[in-house]
């Protein structure tokens, strides 16, 4: 009897990595679809040769050991992941990535992974052997089992109205725009193998040609688990499985899909510095005498400016040398509540950034300046809107009320009311800042729009007037 | 040398593209959120690789995937977040895998809330996933510590092949301070021993942590415990402040280091002879030191942390209980305060 062998390509010739006695026999289960599958790949990375740079994703479940068998880059990954490291590989080396999953794996625990990387368009050929359980640990249902089978989880059969109906996934991803080529087939005999083969080679094809996601989908026979002879399984899967599971394409834009580009990355000092502009600006000046450190909070409602003032502070000092710590409160707080920030001016190493007794309190608002008014320093400023009317100050401070849109808007200049804040606290010395640093903050807070920056300083120079007369 | 007024979140984006990192893969969540967004922001302008994945769980794959492929690789999360990675985690250590985290820690247990804690520490000092391994754990105390530590993490997760974490919190990632740029920029070069990056001469290289005979996955567990004592002798890192003839140390790490700096400061002026202890890496925690310390003139040891208790235990071991190790702490996203210190001095 002379029986043509097609020699096997694209995998190792023999699996050390495996161990045991039989050097060349994988560790599928005979009539099992894994190794037709395995042998259909290798044969189209060989073909394609793309062995060099192809990377095999392997899963958990009975494929877990996909990587002593192909003659490529080998990743073996978590449960359910595979799509995601899929995607790390693909971004971070555009080169040829395979994901090869069970149907535990991919329909049920790895679900969110696969859509997803399938939404996205990912440049990843995905491999998904469905044979409605879970091989690996001993024939569980799985997502995929169809209504009525029986497995060890479900020994009366799968009851939809308990367990829910099979998923279909050729179905679920082609509802999505972006996979480019989406097909079932199955490995159930050499008609089937044969039309599987063309389409299985396509899954890699276009991950060669950049052409983003694809996804195949095996029907596959799992005697062992169903129970059956290879031969009933087979049979099964053709006249039981592919009534739920139709064999056919669900999509292929591979003719019209344009090639998938990925930036080269820039590592060079030059980048880098020119990205966050090194060597201009912000330079720290030489330290002079010792200071006590200057306490500044600022609080009012979320939207009125209040970090940034708080910054622009914080910029003033950094200016002139001073070590400079800015803490904002953060999150819900934001959106529509009150808002702080406290500013800490130092000459020598800042301690806590949070502030409980500042020397400067701003206040935006009355709810603000009713909650930290109790705690400025005895000897201290507070700087609140004249809006507010009359507020008692504690004893020992000194209350500066600002009419801050009302002189904004006699200098001119409309949207400066947080100009005047800044003036103001410019003006009254308590941070111990020169008047170049809030100059050198000012142009750095309209670095993006340098033609607000002389109207601006104008309104500096007139809030120190109003200053001089009025605090 | 130019100096920025930048967030600590920002920062650590900065530490990482000076450090040759060539991928984010980040979901966002609160207080760490504007690492994701830096990244998204600063990652493509000089051709780095940036995606928001749909999950923890997908970006530290995603991670697992690069740095599979030998790529500078790190992503970003807090408390609920790092819990969600905490198998894939346990995978990169079983790879062997230098995947850098940064934990910008927030209030637990739970859902609990934004605010700055230092409760993740068992979860990350420990490994927190499953199997007998560690991360190496970083810990800054500042803005300029952010950027600095975050490049070492990648130094150190490429020397070790272990991952490595930042371990940062809430206040640490909100605040501003300055920030002096990086004074060199690394190229990375591709590790061809053991990266699978779609190369010919990576070709033959296997990532994976599964050993499925029992008396090689002991010998590997053996290796990596190895490993894990070499990294203890040498890359334990610590900073001591008037410890010389202290006979009370104050030992705290990140933002408690600070107030706990302060608080030495103060005792100083009123006489007492206090000392404070900062350990730079958690893990390795600097055992030997504090040894040293207890064996000498210290007294009292006063764990100040925003946990409770968690680093007081590694003390207590480091020490053998030799001598007292109180415990100053504030919970639920409050920030410890000087007062509480100078109360247990």
């Amino acid at each position: 009897m002379s029986e043509k062998i097609i020699k096997t390509t694209g995998l190792y010739k023999s699996f050390p990595r495996k161990g045991g006695a039989a050097k060349t026999a994988t560790h599928y289960c005979p009539g099992c679809g894994h190794g037709v599958l395995h042998k259909l790949i290798g044969e189209a990375l060989h073909d394609l040769e793309i062995q060099d740079s192809a990377v095999m994703i392997s899963p958990v479940g009975c494929s877990v050991f996909a990587y002593y068998y192909f003659d490529c880059g080998n990743i073996q990954v978590a449960h359910g992941r595979a799509p995601a490291v899929a995607t790390g590989v693909s971004r971070a080396t555009d080169k040829v990535v395979i994901s090869y999953q069970g149907d535990g794996d991919l329909a049920s625990i790895g679900l969110n992974e696969t859509m997803q990387a399938a939404n996205r368009g990912e440049k990843i050929a995905v491999f998904f052997v469905n044979n409605t359980v879970y091989g690996m640990t001993g024939g569980q249902m799985a997502p995929t089992t169809l209504v009525g089978e029986k497995t060890v989880t479900c020994p009366n059969g799968r009851d939809p109205m308990t367990q829910g109906y099979p998923v279909h996934m050729c179905e679920l991803i082609s509802t999505l725009k972006a996979p480019v080529f989406v097909e079932r087939v199955a490995l159930t005999d050499p008609a089937h193998i044969r039309q599987a083969r063309t389409v299985i080679r396509k899954a890699p094809q276009n991950q060669k040609e950049g052409k983003g996601y694809t996804f195949v989908e095996v029907l596959s026979a799992c005697p062992t688990n169903l129970k059956m002879s290879t031969v009933d399984t087979n049979k099964w899967v053709n006249e039981v499985m592919t009534k739920e599971y139709p064999l056919g394409n669900f999509r292929d834009n591979t003719a019209e899909a344009a090639e998938i580009v990925r930036a080269k990355s820039d590592f060079s000092k030059e980048a880098l510095d020119k990205l966050f502009g090194a060597g201009k600006g912000d330079e720290k000046a030489a330290s002079g005498e010792e200071l006590p450190d200057v306490q500044v909070k600022i609080a009012g409602f979320g939207g009125q400016g209040v970090l940034s003032l708080g910054t622009m502070i914080a910029q003033a000092g950094l200016s002139v040398g001073r070590n400079v710590s800015w803490y904002p409160s953060y999150g819900p707080e934001q959106r529509g509540g009150t808002s702080n920030c406290s500013v800490t001016l130092a000459t020598h190493a800042i301690g806590s950034p949070v502030i409980y007794r500042p020397d400067l309190l701003v206040a935006m608002n009355r709810p603000s300046l009713e909650k930290f008014k109790n705690d400025v320093k005895p000897g201290g400023v507070i700087v609140y809107d004249a809006i507010m009317g009359e507020v008692e100050m504690p004893a020992g401070i000194k209350g500066i009320a600002v009419p801050a849109q009302q002189l904004a808007d006699e200098a001119g200049n409309p949207k400066g009311a947080n100009t005047v804040m800044f003036g103001v606290i410019a003006a009254l010395g308590v941070t111990r800042l020169p008047d170049v640093a809030f100059r050198n903050a000012l142009a750095n807070s309209f670095a993006k729009k340098p033609q607000l920056i002389p109207v601006n300083e104008k309104l500096l120079d007139f809030v120190r007037d109003w200053a001089k007369k009025n605090a | 040398m130019a100096t920025k007024l930048v967030k600590g979140n920002t920062a650590v984006v900065i530490g990482a593209l000076y450090a040759g990192a060539d991928c984010y893969f980040g979901y966002p969540i609160t207080p760490a959120s504007e690492v994701l967004q830096e990244a998204s922001k600063y990652f493509p302008m000089v051709g780095r690789k940036f995606l928001q994945a749909e999950s923890e769980e997908a970006s530290i794959n995603m991670c697992y995937g690069a740095a599979s492929a030998g790529h500078r690789v790190f992503t970003a999360s807090s408390g609920p977040g790092i819990s969600l990675m905490s198998e894939a985690i346990s995978y990169c250590a079983g790879a062997q895998l230098p995947v850098v985290l940064v934990d910008v820690m927030r209030a637990g247990p739970g859902l609990g809330n934004i605010g700055p804690e230092q409760g993740d520490y068992n979860q990350v000092v420990k490994g927190g996933g499953h199997g007998n391994y560690h991360s190496i754990v970083l810990a800054p105390n500042s803005v300029q510590e952010m950027c600095d530590f975050t490049m070492q993490a990648f130094e150190l997760a490429f020397k070790w092949r272990t991952p490595t974490f930042v371990l940062a919190d809430g206040t640490l990632g909100q605040m501003m301070e300055s920030l002096t740029l990086p004074e060199k920029a690394i190229e990375p070069t591709l590790a061809k021993d053991w990266a699978v990056a779609g190369t010919a001469e990576t070709r033959p290289n296997l990532v994976t942590s599964i050993f499925l005979d029992f008396d090689q996955l002991e010998k590997f567990n053996y290796e990596l415990q190895e490993k894990y004592a070499k990294i203890e002798a040498e890359e334990a890192r610590w900073e001591e402040y008037k410890t010389e003839d202290a006979d009370t140390v104050l030992v705290a790490y990140g933002i408690c280091s600070r107030i706990a700096k302060s608080a030495v400061d103060l005792a100083r002026e009123a006489g007492k002879k206090v000392g404070l202890l900062r350990p730079k890496t958690l893990f390795p925690f600097p055992k030997a030191r504090l040894m040293e310390l207890a064996n000498g003139q210290v007294k009292r040891f006063v764990s100040v942390e925003m946990s409770n208790g968690q680093m007081r235990d590694d003390i207590k071991l480091a020490i053998d209980c030799k001598v007292p190790v109180d415990l100053v702490y504030r919970l639920g996203g409050n920030l410890l305060h000087i007062d509480q210190i100078m109360a247990a001095l």
